[in-house]
């Protein structure tokens, strides 16, 4: 099996193409219980923080998590130290992880966004920003991610204030490819899907819902053919790099992904099953790779749009 | 509190058998560490994990109820209680097939004299499946020679499972439907207990369902009883990651019981009814 092989993601030196999906894995509390074998034995190649929101925030009451055939909806509500708390308490653990450090931040207007990246983006252990936009403009009331003049408008405001990689997260609850093409107009450095999917549950033996906050996002491999086809157009439709997640669970998930378009991929929900999917999910990437005779995992980027000419006519049929 | 290996293992079942109504299983893993009473493992299975309407997913909470060193690795006892897809489908697991582990996680119990100075002795009350944890801390609690009084209580005979993890000679029982010891509540014993002049004396450790804890709770609240509760809530990850097992704490805000717990002292949490644990 062939060493996994290094990348480059907008201008980040990655050592294999996995990394986490925000707010699927908290390295300060694994640390805690992992110990210093999570340093040494670091399962992704990049670190995405926690969304951080301006002020700290308790989130939703519980119940917060359902289980779905093959997959979870939460409900978590983003608890966070916020960004004062972020960058005194958690920023100086964050920056002894081995791996390129990505802070995922959110807000619910352009000045409390534009707070966000001005605390953030100055400090040196921050190698990248993602944006959260899954989250309405409270100025417009509209969902930022699921209008893309929303969205243009939030980077012509965030671009010019940072020289770091700008990664905007989309939501798979709107036609993604306008809102990719939006924010790869404003000068974002790379796009990250999907977030989760809009669910909710009924609690069992009673009226109404069963998440304290009502309703969730679902995530696991329940979303990952919604996931893979997302991937696919947007990877179609923009030029800077694709971030793919949604339900990988192992190595020929995670091809899959770069074969739709995906420069690199993440591991959510699985990490909550597996600690170490991260690596593992690595590894056996490599192996698949090594196994289809491919040169590196690049080499498969975006293939899935390319008919072969054997490929069968009828696509409505699974082998 | 053992430090877990990072990421799950397979591990061999050596033994499920039956106990009242519950399964008592032990697990060989060989290479885990020997986990410290209160902390528990996630697990599932490594085969069929996914059945009929593609649940269970997620490893399942199980509090270690005794650990011993064989063979290089360890042997962990748990109890298991087939009451969704889950625990279905590991309580039908047969001795030989494999499961995935995950653990140990989590803070345990503290020592009586670190919940109280003066604490002489320990008073563990346990409800249903909730005695697991308690068998563990028995035998460290004998170990280091501390006076030590259980109270265990059960719904009815078909639940009424693992007193073989403990010295039954030394249990005092409670049963909702009379069918062994006291007719009522186990925290019907420890409230007579707490009457007594050595009350103030003790330090209380309690697991079982949200309602009993709740009581146990009161109680000790109320009599200024020193107090620590090993609870649940429904956990997706076990190691802080989902952020989905929050409990509501008295101080306002909510703490990763996964993280922070499962063993807390009582006057920490607002309470010990946690919406969605139990489920």
């Amino acid at each position: 099996m062939g060493a996994p092989a290094s990348l480059e993601l907008c201008g980040l030196e990655l050592s294999h193409p996995v990394i986490n999906g925000s707010g699927t894995f908290d390295a300060i509390a694994a640390r805690g219980v992992f110990g210093d074998a999570l340093l040494s034995s670091f399962p992704f190649s990049a670190y995405v923080s926690k969304t951080i929101t301006p002020e700290q925030r308790a989130g939703n009451p519980p119940p917060r998590l359902w289980e779905t055939p093959s997959g979870l909806i939460n409900s978590i509500g983003l608890p966070n130290r916020g960004l004062d708390g972020f960058l005194e308490g958690d920023l100086p653990k964050l920056a002894e992880l081995p791996v390129p450090l990505i802070v995922s931040v959110m807000a619910t207007s352009h000045g409390e966004f534009a707070r966000l990246v001005e605390g953030v983006s100055p400090r040196a252990e921050v190698a990248a920003l993602e944006l959260n936009i899954s989250c309405p403009n409270v100025e417009s009331g509209l969902v930022v991610g699921e209008s893309p003049e929303e969205a243009a408008a939030l980077l012509g405001l965030l671009r010019p204030l940072t020289e770091k990689p700008l990664i905007v997260k989309l939501t798979p609850n709107a036609h993604p490819a306008p809102v990719a093409l939006a924010v790869e107009a404003g000068g974002a450095d790379a796009v990250s899907l999907i977030n989760t999917l809009r669910s909710t549950a009924v609690a069992p033996g009673g009226a109404g819902p069963w998440l304290g906050g009502e309703r969730g996002g679902l995530s696991g491999p329940a979303v990952r053919a919604v996931a893979l086809s997302q991937v696919a157009e947007v990877a179609d439709a923009v030029s800077i790099p694709v971030i793919g997640m949604g339900g990988i669970a192992r190595g020929g998930h995670a091809l899959d992904f770069i074969r739709a378009g995906a420069t690199a991929v993440a591991v959510g929900t699985e990490s909550f099953r597996d600690p170490g999917a991260g690596a593992r999910v690595a590894r056996e990437l490599a192996a698949e790779v090594d196994a289809e005779g491919l040169e590196s995992a690049a080499a498969a980027r975006g293939t899935f749009g390319q008919r072969g000419p054997d490929r069968p006519e009828n696509l409505s049929q699974n082998p | 509190m053992t430090e877990a290996p990072l990421g799950r293992r397979l591990c061999e079942l050596t033994r499920n058998v039956e106990s009242g109504g519950y399964r008592i299983f032990s697990v060989l893993d060989a290479d885990g560490p020997e986990p410290a009473p209160g902390q528990f493992c996630m697990l599932a299975t490594e085969r069929g994990w996914g059945g009929e309407d593609g649940r269970p997913y997620l490893a399942r909470a199980f509090s270690v109820a005794g650990a011993e060193g064989q063979g290089g690795g360890v042997r962990l006892d748990f109890l298991v209680h087939g009451v969704g897809p889950g625990t279905d489908r590991l309580a039908s697991l047969e001795q030989g097939e494999r499961l995935w582990v995950t653990g140990p996680l989590g803070i345990g119990f503290s020592g009586p004299r670190e919940l109280a100075p003066d604490a002489a002795g320990a008073i563990l009350v346990g409800g249903g499946i909730g005695v697991a944890p308690l068998a563990i801390w028995r035998r460290a609690l004998l170990a280091a020679g501390t006076p030590t009084r259980v109270l265990l209580g059960y719904r009815d005979r078909e639940r009424s499972g693992g007193l073989d993890l403990f010295d039954c000679s030394e249990i005092r029982l409670a049963s909702e439907d009379g069918h062994a010891g006291h007719r009522g509540y186990v925290t019907d014993l420890l409230a007579v207990l707490l009457e007594g002049d050595d009350a103030s004396s003790a330090a209380v450790y309690a697991c079982g369902p949200p309602a009993m804890l709740e009581a146990v709770r009161a109680l000790c609240l109320e009599r200024e009883v020193a107090c620590e509760l090993a609870m649940e809530a429904p956990m997706g990850c076990g190691f802080g990651a989902c952020f989905g097992c929050a409990v509501p704490l008295a101080a306002g805000g909510y703490m990763r019981l996964c993280v922070e717990g499962p063993v807390v002292r009582a006057d920490r949490v607002e309470t010990a009814l946690v919406a969605g644990s139990g489920h």
